[in-house]
């Protein structure tokens, strides 16, 4: 499970929804892999806006501290949500000239969007649990996949 | 033009409901030049946040493969997310393999498709979330399974590498069998589209039997308030038997203060 999918879930139990502290979920005992994927920066500049930045720094932070060879970056890098200009080796200025017609200019990622790639779309859960922080019940996490499914008395 | 149909020759169709007729009354409407003209309407400036597409109950993944694969057609942009829920364990291993293996064979590579996760509809997705909500519900009327089962037969027997016939048969019970006219479950999922739609432009496709009274099914999402519209946008209206299916689609309008 990747760490950008913690950006969309919560709680499962209903009357967790209304609280805050049931989002995000926090990883717990977890096991994670990096699957390395290709880079797309567009994903990356317009995904920003849909980023819960001050949770996913919460859960990057949870989870570098159960891998200490998973080499940094880890959100404390980004003291500030960047901008698209951030993710650009030199800024959006190319994607500018690019739009007024003039000669294409293939965007380079910088690190900052290297770094968001890796803790968002590469590093994954692949056993654990994800722990509520509302009601404090553990999703169980197995071969990748998170489970959501409630025991009876919890639906 | 014919967009190619996901590989889902991984899946076990045992205990995984095997892609069918409403599968691709799903596939053939949204690639629909009238569906792609409402989505590219709503999703394709290409510098707004990619749309997050969420479907529930995604059996062999065939549909969100589908959708992931062929993002530039269907929203007119290649960055759209994807995530899945089943309450199979066995559909979410084998969904998550059809997505990876269709973006990356006819996909380009560039939709970023998020997990396939074992739940219960969508009950663990931040509400307001979601903006396209795609399900194909078990809709045919007979009786629900025994879910008290459900812990025992959604994983792999003690010690075994080989599910049993028991088990199969539940899971492809949970699959198809939808109560009283096969509308339980759907019931219990429009219960949940006004909370997980995105404000503004979010968007659902729910399949519909002729058994489940799709016209009286529309009617009430209409008395939801306000702006809510309930229209049939696909169907499979050649074969005119009992199981005639459609696809309605649900949205909200924004109001137009003047």
């Amino acid at each position: 499970m990747k760490l950008l999918t913690l950006n969309f879930l919560t709680c499962a139990v209903k009357t967790c929804k209304s609280s805050p502290a049931a989002f995000p979920l926090h990883p717990r005992d977890a096991t994670l892999q990096v699957v390395e994927t290709e880079l797309n920066l567009a994903f990356l500049k317009n995904m920003l806006p849909r980023l819960m930045w001050d949770e996913l720094r919460v859960v990057a932070d949870e989870v570098c501290g159960f891998l200490l060879s998973f080499p940094p970056p880890c959100f404390p890098c980004f003291p500030f949500p960047p901008t698209r200009s951030d993710l650009v080796v030199g800024g959006e200025a190319g994607a500018a000239a690019t739009a007024e017609g003039e000669e294409e200019v293939e965007e380079v990622p910088s690190q900052t969007a290297q770094d968001l790639h890796r803790v968002l779309l590469e590093t994954t859960v692949h056993e654990g649990k994800l722990v509520c922080g509302n009601c404090g019940h553990e999703y169980k996490v197995m071969e990748g996949v998170p489970n959501f499914l409630l025991p009876g008395h919890l639906v | 033009m014919m967009l190619p149909t996901p590989s889902t020759s991984h899946v076990c169709f045992d205990h995984v409901y095997e892609p069918a007729e409403d599968s691709f009354l799903l596939l053939d409407t949204l690639s629909s030049s009238s569906e792609a003209a409402f989505l590219q309407n709503r999703f394709s400036n290409a510098q707004s946040p990619p749309p997050l597409v969420l479907e529930v109950g995604v059996g062999s993944g065939v549909v969100l493969a589908f959708t992931a694969a062929n993002a530039e057609r269907i929203f007119g942009r290649q960055d759209i997310l994807t995530i899945g829920t089943d309450i199979n364990s066995f559909a979410c291993q084998a969904a998550a393999q059809t997505v990876r293996t269709a973006i990356t064979e006819y996909g380009h590579g560039k939709t970023i498709s998020l997990d396939v996760v074992n739940g219960d509809l969508a009950s663990c997705l931040r509400p307001r979330s979601v903006d396209v909500f795609i399900f194909n519900p078990p809709y045919v009327p007979a009786d629900l399974p025994d879910f008290a089962r459900h812990d025992k037969y959604n994983v792999l027997p003690d010690g075994q590498k080989k599910t049993t016939f028991e088990q199969d048969s539940y899971l492809l019970e949970l699959s198809y069998a939808g109560g009283e006219d096969g509308m339980v479950v759907t019931n219990r999922m429009l219960d949940q589209i006004p909370e997980i739609l995105s404000t503004g432009r979010g968007v659902a496709y729910v399949l519909l039997c002729a058994q489940n009274k799709p016209e009286a099914v529309k009617q009430r999402i209409r008395q939801w308030g306000i702006g809510w519209m309930a229209e049939t946008v696909g169907s499979s209206g050649k074969q005119a038997g009992w199981e005639k299916l459609q696809i309605m689609r649900v949205w909200k309008e924004a109001l137009n203060l003047q």
